[in-house]
């Protein structure tokens, strides 16, 4: 115990589980992100279960058949927005409750899902395989000891995740644009008074939540698993979502909460292989815990004002 | 106007079967087209669904014992649903009923059926009960979404279960990842020789309409219904609006635990990995279709079952994958979603109608009155 | 040639005709008073003016042009700019995010704060508005938020300006000073349609007064040829009728005390060692703007927020730091500021509604069950006591019912169970005059029955017509307790904290009997 304890704590292993950390944090980044862009706009993005679902799926399809991982990534995000699509015109069109919507969208994303992989892969019993996106280093950062590795030496969809966070930051509070975003989801009367189209920002920002959650699905099926397995996302898409909550609705603050979430889920992963005595259901449960402590440690977070409230013209 | 009146009346319960069945049909609608789209034989498939869930008296009697867990998941549901709350957490809280039973339907021996039975009952409403009293303390006290909480504690049920079952609980050989069957005096009587209709499902019925009562004609049920329409203007008067979504969440867990102890009594008598395949998420599409009313989610669960019981026929038959009944889960809910806001919008243009001549009328008739009164 | 006008501008919701065949118009630098009561059909006019709904039947024409208005877009860029009485700003935004919201074509595409922050206190200065651009839109008192509204109204090149009863949330000093911004802006050629219900600030500002009642317009006149009876019949089709009251003596003794109740940590104190009694037999009318600690006292009060200090006590019967049900066990009442969110549960029926606080107890509760039987008995009784106008029966669910029902089903409720003091916010807001004089005998009713009565209103003329005494609150704290006759210029300075007074702490005949 001692002597495992020791090797855990060796320069090496700290830096595997660091590029590690960077891994598992991509897709929930990817996901908590797309769903600031959502939440930000007055819409609930209690479906980004679900588009990641899709994402991973639609992902997976598109990389099999074109051979492309690439072609994969936007099949990805084509899959997520269709999902976001269909949440849209609940949430924003018809005004419904969008924790119903979105509960709703999470479960037919599984079931559809579930039933194309069937009819398309699993009647053989056999997992289809694909090539997973590389690690491709930066020349020179690369290079640097320790740093290189954790951060320069990473896939495309590690490098994506990480850099969305600033540029959404921008977007959001630097841009005309943002401000129109964010006057929607505090106040949308008043965005509307203006001349704003509510509907289209609302639509437009739940589409994007959409795509970019399809993205960090992606990163499950061509990233991490080569394949896709049925609801891989293992509630991802509902971490994300608190994420956002725990960073209070900030993109820097969903990037420290997934960041906390991505290291959890890398020392559970080493602790599993480790094989200390504990049983790995445990260890499993460890992200789920850290959610539950994350939402209570939230408590009354400033939401949006107009978060969840359909907008209703006269 | 009097003899209209009485008519419409009558005819409400009737206008309110409309979007439901709507909803149904569509989704069965959209079922086929994907069924045909994926390259199947649509007739086949539907044909050998009904025949799965009606086609013979045993095939029905399976529907009938497939709806059991529809209908105490949906009921603790709906009734949460009341307090305006979320539970999706039916799920870990039907694991939960059933992990109780599955200890002390084994622990408790040497104790007649007609005692053990209520016991087992009880614990498991106690232990779903608490795993849905958790998220509503969660909600009530700290704000945090009800729905991520609920969704975390499912996953922590279910890895418990994949726990306890090949560690505590496994059963005394160890050899499959499962608990020990449970005694002879803790499973729930069959009611029909050669079937396997049990004693679960008339308890699901009687508890259906001891909710229905509840909700309707309690003190209890008037305030979480009041809680859940109106939180700002029961909390002006008096209700204790954080005590009542607690309540309710514990109510709602303790229904959906209720119903995995009754699956676990009356059905499998063991507890193993996947034991649920989504009972407590298909709860969501149950009580939504039954408008959150508890006798209706009789009707609901019903369906439900026939659609679980068909789809694995449809799957054997016709090698449909069965997860289509998911898919088609997931479409109820967005069909009723959609139908309840066109029928709110048509009788909305409809009252409009006739209150705009209602409202010129009580106006003068108000201003008349006034004058009058003052004039005393 | 008229700035902005309409012609036989019709919309109707289902067979109710909003607005039927409006012809107005307002000329350039001239101010136009836009007069009607609640449910007149002002708003829908206005949201026809700006873009926000569409008319039936009818056109506007801007400059003798006609014009499509399909959105507020298009009415901005034709140059109307609205102040809505509830303002469009977002409060946790800055002034100046607020100004240029929405304004690409001036801000550009990428925002930067220093250069947002200088053109927007430029033009802020142009005006002689002093706003810091800076500023969060929440924390500015009532009166600089509507001059952003205007602002923001004038940044987007508005040439008529359409004021929705601008001064309902103003202290008289601040209506001084929204008219002397009125009159500036006059001068520099703009229009301006200030709509309101108040008489004598129509006389006032205006130019020319357009009178709207059911939907239609009743006629419009020269201000200068007019006088406030004339327009009160033009208004409500007959002369005003102020309530029959006798100002009898009080023979009651405090049935409601409130002893130095403070809200509020130090620094932001929503209320500040507030002390009232309020006696049986009186109306005690509080008087104040929106937002001076109104809300934040009765709240208190009730116990549905908690008291940092202070006492609250009842016919005897301690209040302090108990909740709400204990209040209402106690014997006392409240008719909320926010009827549809704090009175009722909008989705429960008449019968239903009236239960909401003596479920709990008998006759209504047996056992655990409610009895329904009971339950209907008593609503068929309310109904006809309080003149309920319901086509559905008890059953019928109140949010199909007129504001002026709903209202009828609070104060049936609250008054039913024979409280010994009844707290009263707001309770005419948003209701027509056969409305309002129905809710204002009831409450002279009960004080007459000897209950004291605790009347919050943002109305003067309804405090002052009301009340046997008047409180005054600013900013958290009281300013006054007057007799009913203080002069209105009193009443504005004890408003704004410009003077203290009270003369009024007991009930008249208390001590001199």
């Amino acid at each position: 115990m001692p002597a495992m304890t020791e090797s855990l704590l060796t320069m090496t292993a700290i830096t595997q589980l660091l590029t590690s950390t960077m891994r598992t944090t991509a897709p929930v980044l990817l996901a908590a992100v797309g769903g600031l862009y959502s939440d930000r706009s007055g819409v609930l993005s209690i479906g980004l279960e679900g588009y990641m679902l899709g994402g991973a799926f639609g992902g997976f399809v598109g990389a099999y058949y074109s051979g492309n991982l690439w072609i994969g990534l936007l099949a990805a995000m084509i899959a997520g927005a269709l999902l976001a699509l269909l949440y849209a015109y609940f949430a924003v069109t018809l005004g419904v409750s969008q924790a119903v919507a979105g509960t709703g969208l999470v479960m037919l994303a599984a079931g559809g899902t579930g039933f194309l992989n069937r009819v398309l892969f699993r009647s053989s019993g056999d997992f289809v395989r694909i090539t997973p996106f590389q690690p491709v280093a930066i020349p020179g950062l690369s290079q640097i000891p320790v740093v290189g590795q954790i951060f320069f030496n990473q896939n495309v969809l590690v490098y994506l995740a990480f850099l969305l966070v600033p540029v959404t930051w921008f977007l959001l509070y630097r841009t005309a644009l943002g401000l129109e975003i964010r006057s929607v989801g505090e106040h949308a009367k008043a965005a509307d008074t203006v001349g704003l189209n509510v509907t289209l920002t609302r639509y437009g920002c739940v589409l994007v939540s959409g795509a970019l959650a399809g993205l960090g699905g992606a990163y499950l099926s061509l990233a991490h698993a080569n394949t896709f397995i049925e609801m891989m996302t293992a509630e991802r898409g509902y971490m994300a979502f608190a994420i956002i909550i725990f960073g209070k609705y900030n993109p820097l603050g969903a990037l420290g909460a997934s960041l906390l979430f991505g290291f959890a889920d890398a020392v559970q992963l080493k602790l599993q292989i480790a094989g200390l005595p504990i049983p790995y259901e445990f260890l499993l449960m460890l992200p789920y815990v850290l959610t539950l402590v994350a939402m209570v440690a939230a408590g009354r977070t400033v939401s949006p004002a107009s978060l969840g409230t359909p907008y209703k013209k006269q | 106007m009097k003899a209209g009146e009485r008519l419409r009346a009558a005819l409400r319960p009737a206008r309110q079967l409309v979007v439901p069945l709507l909803a149904v049909f569509s989704a069965f609608v959209v079922g086929v087209l994907v069924v045909a789209l994926a390259g199947f034989n649509p007739a086949k498939t539907f044909a050998a669904l009904l025949d799965g869930a009606f086609g013979s008296w045993y095939n029905f009697t399976e529907t009938l014992v497939k709806s059991g867990p529809f209908l105490f998941t949906g009921l603790g549901v709906a009734i949460a649903f009341r307090s305006r709350s979320f539970n999706i957490g039916a799920e870990g809280q039907f694991y939960m009923g059933a992990l109780a039973v599955s200890w002390l339907g084994v622990a408790i021996k040497g104790v007649p059926s007609i005692i053990l039975i209520p016991i087992l009952l009880g614990a498991a409403f106690v232990a779903g009960g608490a795993y849905g009293a958790v998220p509503g303390y969660l909600k009530a006290r700290i704000g945090a979404s009800e729905i991520v909480t609920t969704v975390m504690l499912n996953s922590i049920a279910v890895q418990i279960v994949s726990w306890i079952i090949k560690g505590p609980l496994q059963e005394p050989r160890h050899f499959y990842p499962e608990t020990a069957e449970i005694l002879s005096a803790a499973k729930l009587p069959v009611l029909v020789h050669g079937t396997r209709l049990h004693l679960g499902l008339l308890i699901g019925v009687l508890v259906a309409v001891a909710a229905h009562v509840f909700i309707y004609k309690t003190v209890f049920g008037y305030q979480i219904r009041a809680v859940g329409s109106g939180p700002l203007a029961s909390e002006y008067s008096g209700i204790d609006v954080k005590r009542n979504i607690i309540l309710a969440m514990a109510i709602s867990g303790g229904l959906a635990g209720l119903g995995g102890a009754v699956e676990l009594m009356g059905v499998t008598w063991k507890l193993y990995q996947n034991f649920s395949p989504g009972y407590g998420y298909s709860a969501i599409a149950v009580a939504l279709l039954a408008k959150r009313n508890p006798l209706a989610v009789i009707l609901t669960a019903l369906l439900f079952g026939a659609l679980a019981t068909g789809a694995n026929s449809m799957q054997r038959a016709a090698e449909v994958p069965a997860m289509l009944a998911s898919v088609m889960q997931a479409l109820v809910i967005f069909f009723v979603l959609a139908y309840a806001v066109y029928e709110e919008g048509f009788a909305r243009r409809r009252s409009n109608r006739k209150r705009g001549v209602d409202r010129a009328k009580a106006g003068a008739a108000d201003t008349v009155g006034g004058a009058g009164a003052s004039n005393d | 040639m008229y700035a902005l006008e309409t012609r036989g501008i019709t919309k109707r919701f289902g067979s109710l005709v909003a607005n039927d065949h409006i012809t107005i118009g307002v000329r350039p630098g001239e101010v136009l008073a836009l007069l009607g009561e609640n449910g007149a059909g002002k708003t829908t006019l206005m949201n026809i003016l700006y873009g926000l709904s569409r008319p039936d039947e009818g056109e506007v024409l801007v400059k003798g042009r006609p014009v499509q208005l399909r959105s507020p877009r298009q009415a901005i860029d034709l140059g109307i700019g609205m102040v809505h009485q509830h303002f469009m700003l977002v409060p946790a935004f800055s002034v100046a995010e607020n100004v240029v919201l929405g304004m690409r074509e001036k801000t550009g595409a990428v925002i930067t704060k220093a250069r947002l922050h200088e053109s927007v206190r430029e033009f802020s200065h142009r005006y002689h508005f002093d706003l810091d651009p800076s500023s969060r839109v929440g924390d500015l008192p009532v009166g600089l938020q509507q001059r952003v509204e205007i602002l923001k109204s004038l940044y987007r090149g508005a040439q008529v300006l359409i004021l929705d009863e601008p001064t309902a949330v103003l202290t008289p000093q601040e209506t001084g000073e929204l008219f002397k911004v009125i009159r500036h802006l006059q001068g520099e050629g703009k229009s301006v349609i200030f709509i309101s219900h108040k008489l004598n600030e129509v006389m006032e500002i205006s130019q020319r007064v357009t009178v709207l009642r059911l939907g239609k317009v009743q006629g419009t006149v020269n201000t200068a040829e007019t006088d406030p009876p004339q327009l009160a019949r033009m208004m409500i089709g007959r002369d005003l009728v102020h309530p029959a009251r006798s100002r009898a003596e009080t023979h009651g003794h405090p049935v409601l005390t409130i002893e130095n109740l403070t809200v509020g940590q130090e620094g932001k104190r929503a209320c500040a060692n507030i002390s009232l009694e309020v006696w049986g037999g009186e109306i005690l009318g509080i008087a104040g703007v929106d937002g001076n600690g109104q809300k934040e006292l009765v709240e208190a009060v009730f116990g549905v927020a908690a008291a940092d200090s202070g006492r609250v006590i009842l016919d005897g019967h301690e209040l302090t730091g108990k909740g709400p049900a204990q209040a209402i066990d106690a014997g006392l009442a409240l008719v909320p500021e926010d009827r549809q969110a704090r009175g009722l549960v909008m989705d429960f029926s008449i019968a239903e509604n009236l239960i909401l606080e003596t479920h709990r107890v008998a006759p209504f509760r047996r056992g655990m069950f409610i009895d329904d039987h009971r339950v209907g008995k008593y609503a068929d009784a309310m109904i006809a006591d309080f003149d309920i106008r319901a086509s559905g029966g008890a059953g019928e669910p109140v949010s199909s019912l007129s504001g002026g029902n709903q209202q009828k089903v609070v104060l049936a409720r609250e008054i039913s169970r024979d409280p010994k003091a009844l707290i009263a916010m707001k309770p005419t807001r948003g209701l027509d005059v056969g409305a309002t004089e129905y809710v204002h005998r009831r409450l002279l009713g009960e004080r007459a029955r000897g209950k004291a009565i605790l009347l919050v209103s943002t109305e003067l003329e309804e405090v002052m017509s009301l009340s046997d005494r008047i409180a005054v609150m600013h900013r958290g704290a009281l300013t006054g307790l007057v007799w009913p006759d203080v002069s209105q210029e009193d009443l504005g300075q004890l408003m704004t904290g410009a003077k203290t007074m009270f003369t009024a702490t007991a009930p008249r005949g208390v001590g001199d009997s």
